[in-house]
This record gives structure tokens, sequence and C-alpha cells, in this order.
């Protein structure tokens, strides 16, 4: 079962299933959702067997895969997961189906071709599942690159307000990322002796200053991407203008790939230049925590808010990976899953309010509650889970991340904590604004208020608020498989040691 | 007097040798023929030729050897250079030979017809346009065939004017826009002709280095051969020498379009006709490369210390300018113009790694830009209105919407020029830095970097016009091609994919030619 060369056919499937969606003609919309739905289901069926034959106390790297491609370049087509990249994997395996179901009825409404969104969708999708599964540099970077292209006409052609300038904005911030990693990557390849082998590129030795060059160049790729503070300030205006189902694997998905990049390329490659660097990038994270969620409390668009929130959950996810710990780094590696489900929902459930409303202006809504009970019930769930209440899955992950901080950094965690009454502040008052409070009475004579969910949007948010209570309560089949590969990069990789816990005695106690 | 005719191969001078006789040839056809066969029978001689010379290249592969005294070295760069000009080549007349696209074609029948008069509406309906075009670019390939394959600074200064010359004349044919385009010509070959002195001049100084070098026992000497042993182990001075390669770099330089001798491109590239713009684009390059190379690689490699500093400060001004000043463009052949320019700065960081991964790696460049070039220009010269091509940007506008099938064509030879990857663009980019940085050249990787950010961003410009912007009045309909469009058009943008995708085969035999026989 473990020979079925997973990876690479669950790279190469979403791509066929574009292809087949993309030729069929404009008329036959409907027949295009279909497919491609079964098509990322299939996808989805694929990867849970994926999960079963992956071993989590087995070798770091599993399901490798390897075919020649540039020879004499050392270019290979080298698939291979760890855990941190298994959890990714599932996580998009199963917010696609869901996105592309939630956007049924995108498409229509700008009066371009449907068939071709869905295939921008499946084609996004085997980009994102070929970046994580990726263990090649040379193959990571394609990916990494080619990612933009797609999820670039979605924005842009599919997008509401100010789509154009969002896609430009987000591409070229992306492109200039991926160009300084491109020279790194280089780079690395000259040093690396002209191979790209991400195990063999583990082993070299780089001086000291060269070593810090190309983390900076991978670096900046990821702090863009992921997006760190200050490099931030496209995400709010592409997640603002993408469509919600775009916008959810936008968020959920492909920022996901900054914080697994720096986890699988810059910690275990660059171990010493990490190490120098990580005071700046804790101190980016921390501004990135308070500063992001003092914005969010300010906005008024729902998705540039949801966007903002994010932005502050990646701080998190920073701080988590640099305090090399591996309490804290688990729970940074937790955090990109439970966000991605978490933030992940909140999209979905505000594109279904924008959806109805034709706005995502928050002074639009106002008591929305009263008109569509289950859904508004719905956001203020998602909206608890994005704030990380115990009980739901992100409480875990943050918990993770501070406690696993604390041990080796107090301040760090302190301040790291004053986001999580922001957070309260920021969901709270949105959910407030939003379907609390007297009824707006414009809102009443919107139609497309009057209809609580349907059951394309039941099934749609389902799954991700059982995934929530259910990783809330009993994380441990995720957390198996992404401590072993956490465990490896920080204490192989990097060197660290967790601190021993102290423990009072009894004695002490009774003092 | 004993004069000695030195030994020639003719057939290892046979690919240059069946251009040119084809194009005398096709000056008889010219002269023979009557005008309404014409047309068909330039354009199947000047094909017949270029497959010709490309079978004679392909049977020649093998050939390392140096023939016609030291005038003409046959060696792998030559043969892949050669290959590539007449792939590129063939594709170009493909393009220069396309007449349904627009009733009459897109040359004048004679230089003084203006657009819409009596004798141009019967160029329409059944004259069509000069077929002079054939041999001119016959000559021009045939030049450059021979100038790739120069090895000493006479022959190459031949073979320069036996390739300009023609250039010249065919971007002054332009039937529409004809100011503009006669325009271009004069200025292409004002400055060509002072490029061309420079190169003149810079020749006869390192004539006078190598005598001095030399001293009484051998005398001086242009080939290569003579000039690299002086170059390496003469302690004269070297005042001559830096002065002859300065000007004769002024010469190649002019010819690459590398700034500062870059600005007659943009003008030159939107006056000419647009099958002719693609084609100097895409062999030009190919050639004014192949012959800096060997002159940088062969004849000065022993000074390689001295000029890298000097050229590469002119690779990184030529990326910068060219990126800065194609962000302000409105003029899509224009932006190309400059994004050639910037191209022709990646080009100098990859020939300036003095090593066999620099030349490699310049080579495959050259192929996979001239493919995307031509395919590119392929694309403007179908999209037009009654006025002829509608080469304003915001003409452009919404064009996704009309013709999808083409627009995305078009996108993805613009994400190639953007090096995104699985595009040719990529790769070669790739292939450069990758052996400038080899090379311990760091600095102009980081400069090619940011001029590639910079650079995006009017590539980009073009992709949200077409696809995100909705379609206006203006918006001109995309002529339906006709088949040899559509061949160059498919040709270039397959290589494109295919060396994005699956460049191992052209890289190795890329590799495999990278040797200059000295």
């Amino acid at each position: 079962m473990s020979d079925f060369p997973f990876l690479s056919v669950l790279t190469v499937a979403p791509l066929v299933g574009a292809l087949v969606v993309v030729f069929l003609p404009a008329s036959r919309g409907e027949l295009a959702k279909r497919i491609a739905l079964g098509w990322s289901l299939l996808v989805l069926v694929l990867s849970v067997f994926m999960w079963i034959a992956f071993e989590a106390g087995g070798d770091r790297l599993q399901l490798r895969e390897s075919y020649s491609w540039i020879p004499r370049w050392g270019v290979n087509f080298t698939f291979a997961a760890d855990g941190i990249a298994l959890v990714m994997l599932m996580l998009i395996a199963l917010l696609v189906p869901l996105v592309i179901l939630a956007s049924w009825h995108d498409a229509e409404k700008s009066k371009r071709s449907v068939p071709v969104y869905f295939a921008l969708l499946l084609f996004l999708e085997c980009t994102m599942i070929g970046v994580f599964a990726a263990a090649d540099v040379f193959l990571f970077y394609v990916f990494f690159e080619v990612m933009l292209v797609p999820m670039y006409f979605l924005i842009g052609s599919y997008g509401g307000h100010q789509r154009q300038y969002a896609a430009v904005k987000f591409f070229l911030y992306s492109l200039v990322g991926g160009l300084f990693m491109l020279a790194a990557v280089i780079g690395l390849w000259v040093v690396g002796g002209k191979t790209f082998d991400w195990q063999a590129l583990t082993q070299i030795d780089i001086s000291t200053g060269t070593e810090r060059w190309l983390f900076l160049g991978f670096f900046l790729a990821f702090a863009i991407k992921a997006p760190f503070f200050p490099f931030h300030t496209w995400l709010p205006d592409a997640g603002g203008a993408a469509p919600a189902g775009s916008a959810a694997l936008l968020v959920g998905v492909m920022d996901k790939v900054g914080t697994f990049g720096i986890l699988r390329y810059c910690l275990p490659l660059f171990p010493e230049a990490s190490k120098w660097f990580a005071p700046y990038a804790i101190a980016l994270a921390l501004i990135g925590i308070i500063y992001a969620a003092l914005l969010a409390v300010g906005q008024n668009d729902l998705k540039r808010l949801v966007s903002y929130t994010s932005i502050a959950h990646f701080g998190f996810i920073g701080v988590g990976i640099f305090a090399f710990t591996t309490q804290a780094g688990t729970g940074a590696v937790l955090y990109m899953v439970n966000h991605g489900l978490a933030t992940g929902l909140l999209f979905l459930v505000v594109g279904m309010f924008v959806a109805r409303r034709g706005s995502a202006l928050i002074t639009d809504f106002g008591g929305a509650g009263k008109l569509v009970p289950v859904l508004a019930g719905v956001l203020f769930f998602a909206g608890l889970a994005s704030l990380a209440l115990p009980g739901t899955a992100p409480f875990i992950s943050e918990f993770l991340v501070l406690i696993g901080t604390y041990t080796v950094n107090k301040p760090v965690a302190i301040i790291a904590t004053a986001g999580i009454i922001l957070a309260a502040a920021y969901v709270l008052w949105m959910v407030q604004r939003t379907t609390q409070g007297t009824l707006n009475p414009a809102l009443s004579g919107v139609e497309g208020m009057r209809r609580d969910m349907s059951v394309r949007e039941k099934v749609v948010v389902a799954p991700l608020i059982a995934l929530l209570l259910l990783l809330g309560f009993y994380p441990k089949p995720v957390t198996d498989v992404i401590n072993p590969a956490v465990q490896a990069t920080m204490e192989q990789d990097l060197g660290k040691q967790d601190p021993a816990p102290t423990v009072g005695t009894v004695q002490e106690a009774h003092r | 007097m004993d004069l000695k005719l030195p030994p020639i191969d003719y057939a290892a001078l046979a690919p240059i040798l069946v251009l040119f006789g084809a194009s005398c040839l096709g000056i008889l056809v010219e002269a023979i023929l009557p005008r309404a066969r014409r047309h068909l029978a330039q354009l199947v001689l000047g094909l017949l030729a270029v497959v010709g010379a490309l079978v004679a290249v392909v049977l020649n592969a093998h050939d390392r050897l140096v023939t016609a005294g030291s005038a003409v070295a046959i060696d792998g760069p030559t043969l892949f250079l050669q290959g590539a000009i007449l792939v590129l080549g063939g594709m170009g007349l493909l393009l220069i030979g396309e007449r349904s696209v627009q009733r009459g074609g897109e040359f004048v029948a004679h230089a003084a017809v203006t657009v819409g008069s009596p004798e141009d509406q019967r160029q329409a309906a059944d004259e069509g346009g000069a077929t002079e075009v054939y041999p001119l670019t016959l000559f021009a390939i045939s030049g450059m065939l021979l100038f790739v394959a120069a090895n000493d600074l006479l022959t190459m200064f031949i073979a320069l004017e036996v390739f300009s010359l023609p250039l010249y004349l065919l971007c002054a044919l332009a039937r529409r826009r004809r100011l503009l385009s006669q325009e271009a010509a004069l200025k292409y070959f004002l400055l060509g002709s002072y490029a061309s002195a420079f190169f003149l001049f810079g020749m006869a100084l390192v004539y006078g280095f190598t005598v001095g070098a030399g001293g009484t026992t051998s005398g001086g000497g242009v080939d290569f051969g003579t000039i690299r042993t002086a170059v390496t182990d003469s302690d004269a001075s070297e005042v001559l020498l830096f002065a002859g390669l300065a000007l004769l770099s002024i010469g190649l330089l002019f010819k690459i379009a590398a700034a500062p001798f870059h600005v007659w491109t943009p003008d030159v590239y939107q006056g000419a006709p647009t099958p002719i713009t693609g084609f100097m684009a895409a062999c030009t390059k190919v050639a004014a490369f192949g012959g800096l190379l060997r002159v940088l690689h062969v004849a000065f490699s022993g000074a390689s210390w001295d000029f890298t500093p000097v050229l590469g400060g002119i690779a990184v001004l030529t990326m910068l300018v060219g990126a800065i000043l194609a962000v302000t463009q409105t003029d899509i052949k224009r932006l190309l113009a400059y994004s050639s320019v910037a191209n022709a700065g990646y080009l100098l960081v990859g020939a300036l790694a003095i090593s066999k991964d620099g030349l490699s790696s310049t080579m495959f460049y050259l192929v996979a830009y001239g493919f995307t070039v031509l395919a590119a220009f392929g694309v403007v010269t179908l999209v037009r209105d009654a006025d002829g091509e509608a080469t304003h940007l915001s003409r452009w506008a919404g064009l996704g919407r009309r013709s999808p099938l083409l627009a995305g064509l078009f996108t993805f030879l613009l994400l190639a020029f953007a090096g995104i990857p699985l595009t040719s663009g990529f790769t070669s980019k790739f292939a450069v830095f990758g052996a400038a940085l080899d090379a311990g050249q760091s600095w102009l990787v980081i400069a090619g970097v940011l001029t590639s950010m910079i650079l995006a961003f009017p590539y980009l410009r073009v992709v949200v016009m077409m696809w995100l912007s909705e379609p206006g009045e203006s918006t001109p309909t995309v002529s339906l091609p006709g088949g040899l469009t559509t061949t160059a058009l498919a040709i270039g943008v397959l290589a494109t994919l295919v060396l994005g995708v699956a460049p191992a085969p052209l890289l190795d035999l890329a590799n495999g030619a990278a040797e200059f026989v000295r």
C-alpha cells in the first residue's frame, strides 16, 4: 500500500481534472461543477488512503518518489512528505471540495466562463499539493511560482470590488518574494554542489555569511507569502477582493506555504542563520499579532477583517516556529491546520452573508440574526473558533504555542497573550455589529436575506464545524503525525533541546 | 610573388553557401518570373534554402575545424547558433510570407506608394507587396550564419555588413505607417553605420596591438588565434588592446541593443514591419551574441579580468534601462523592444561568465528567447483594425473576451518573458544566472533578479488589459491567422512550453556544443 505513488498521483490528478473541465463549452457550467466536485472528492478519498499509509512514528520523510527531470542541473521530480506536509495535504484535499461546493453560484455572477473558474480551482489544488509534496528545491520553487497564476486569475477575473488592483498587487508582491528566493535557490545550488535534493542539501556546510544571505532570500519569500508584518499589505486587498471560496483557499492554505517553507527549508537548510535571525523574526511576528489585531478591530469590511485576523494568527505561528521548542513548533503546525479550518469556515460563512446582501460592509448588516438565525449561529461559531475559545481546535494550538514559548522566552509569550484579548475584541464586536442588535431596516428589504442556509451550504460548513470540535477535544491523531517531524526539525536540524520541565517538589509545595 | 590559396572545406561551409546561392537565385527569380508568381516561388525557394542549410548543419554536426585560412571556424557554438538562426529565420520567413491576414501583405510594393492611394488599392486588389523581401531576408540570414562562424575580425566585419544592409532596407518597407517605417530605417542605417565604423576602428587598433606584441618575428593579424596569443603572452602596452576592444565592443553592443547603445531599438522595432521586427529580435540577437561570445571567449579571454567589470556594468545598465523604460511604454511593439533590451542584459550576464556553462547557458537562452519573441510578434501582427495593426496598449483592453485563444497564447508568452516556471523564460534565466553565480558574478545575478521584478510589471499590465478590462468600443478585431502565421505561432508557443517543461535535450545539446576551436 505504501508503495503506491500517492504524492505524484495526488499532484497530477487535479491537473487532469482541470484539463477536462477547462475544455468544456461555457454553456455546460452545471456539468463542469459536477465534474470538478467529483474530481476533488476523488482526491480527498485518495489522500485519506495516503494518511493511512503514512506511519506516524516512521521515517521523517515518507512516501518518497523520485524521477529524473533535468539531469544536467540535478533536478528531479522528487516527492516526499513529513508529518507537517501530510497534515497540510489533508487540509487541501478537504478544503477544495468544500470550496467548490460553496462557490457553486459564484462564477455565474461574474458573467465569465463557469468551467474556467472550476478548472482554475482544480489547477490551484494541483499546484498547492505539489508545493507541499515536493522534496526537491527546484520543484518546490516551480510550484511556488506557478501557484500564483491560477490565484491571480481567480481574483482578477472573478473577484469583487477593486479586483484588478488586488490581483496585480498580489501577483507582484509574491513574484518579488519569489525572485529573491530564486536568487537564493541558485546560490544554494552552487554552494551545495549542483544538487537540489532536500536531504542532500541539509548535509552541506555553508560559510556563515553566505548562509545568512541565502536564509534571507528564502525567508523574504516566505514572509511575504505568509504574510508577516511589514510584508502583509497585499493580503487584505487580495482577501477582500477574491471570491469567498478562493479567499478561503488563499488564506487557509496558500499562505501556509510561507510558514511551511520556513519550517521545511529555512530551519533545516540554514540552522545557524535561523538561530541568528530568530529574534528579528519573533519581533516581526509579535508586531504582526498586535498590529494586525488592532487593524482588524477597525475594519468595516468583513472580508478585509478576516484577512487581518489571519495576519495576527500568522504572527502566532511565527512565534511558535522561532521559539525553537518542540511544543511551540507542534503548536505552530497544529495552528496552521486549525487556522485553515477556522478561517476557511469564517471566509465561507462571510461569503454566504456577502452573497445574500451583495455587500461586505459591516454597516450594511445589523441584526441579521433575526432574519437568518442558523447562518448567524454558524458565523458566531466560526468567530469563536477563530478567537481560540477552549473546546475549539485553535485553542489547543494557541495554548501549545504560548506555553512552548513561555518555557524559553517569557516576555514574548506574555506580549503574544495580549493578542488573544484583542482577538476576542475584533471577533465579538464584528459578530455583534453584524448579527445582533436591532434589525437594520435596509436589510429586511433585501430578497436574499430572507433565505437561511440551504442544504448545500449546510453540507459545506458541517464537516468544518465537526472537525473544529473534534480536534478541539481530541487532537492526538494530528499531533501524533506532526510531533516527530517538528522534533526532528528542532533537535536534529537546529540542535535545540527542549528545556527540562521543572517540577516543584512536595516539600516546596507545602512550605 | 608567391600567393597560395588557402584550402577551403566547402562541405563545412555548405550551410552558408546554400543560403548565399539561394539569395542570388532569388534575385534571378525577381528578374525572370512574372510578378504574379514571384511570391510563391520566392517563399518556397526561401524555405527550401533554410531547410537545406539546416540539413547541412546537422550533417556537419561533428565538425570542429578552422577553414579558409583562419577566416572561418566551424565548431560547436557555430553549428548550434547556425541551427538556431536557421530555425528562427525559417519561422521569420513564415511570418514575412503571410498574405491572408492583410490583403496585399505587410510590405509595400514600391517605396513611394502612400497608404490609401490608388496604387495601394491596386496592391491590395491583385498586385501584392514587394517580393524583394525574400532575397533580402535570405541575404541577412546568410550574413548571420557567416557572422557566428567568423574567426577573424575582417570576416566578421564583412558578415556584419552583409546581414545589416538588408535589414536596414527591410525596415523601410512597411506598408502601413510609411513615415514611421522610413524614419526607423534611416535611424537604424545611420546609427548602424556609426557602429560599424567603431568596429572597424577597433579592429585597426587591435591589429596595431598584435603587431606590437609580436615584435618583428611574426607580424600582426586580426584572426582570433593571433589576438589570443598576443593578449596572453605579450607584455606590450595594453592601451591599444583596451582601446581596440572597447571600440569593437561598441560595434557589437550596438547590434545586441545593450544600453547605452540601445536608443535605436524602440524606434526601429516600432517602425519596421512587424514580421521583420520579430525576425530582427530573434535572429539578430542570436547572431550578434554569437559574434560577441566568440570575441570574448576566444580572442580576448586572456583579458577577461579587465573587461568583465566594464561589460558587467553595461549589463546592469542594460537590464535597468530596459526594465524601467518598459514600464512606461504604451505601445506593445515598443514595450517588446524595451523588453528585448532588458533581455540583452540577461544574455550579457550569461556571456560574461567566461566558462563552458556560461557559453552553453547563453546559447540556450538565445534559442529560448528567439522562439518566444517571434511568437509574440506573430500575435502582434494579428491584432488589427481597418488601419492596420492596433499596437497601442489601450486598444488591447478586453481582448481576452473577444478572442480567448489568442489572448491566452499571448498571456503564456508574457509569463515566459516574466520568467514564470514551466516556460522557457524561467529555465533560460535559471541557466544564465546559475552560470554567472558559478563564475562568481553574484552582483550581476542580484541585478538580474531585481530588474526581473521591475520587468514583470509591464508584462502584467498587458495581461490585466487583455483579461481584466472590459472590451471597449475600439477593441480591435483579431484577424484569423493564415496557415503560415499559425505554423510560426504554434512552433513558437510549443517551443516555449517544451523548453520550459523538458529543457534537458536542448541543454545537453548546448552543453555538448559549448567548446570553441581555438
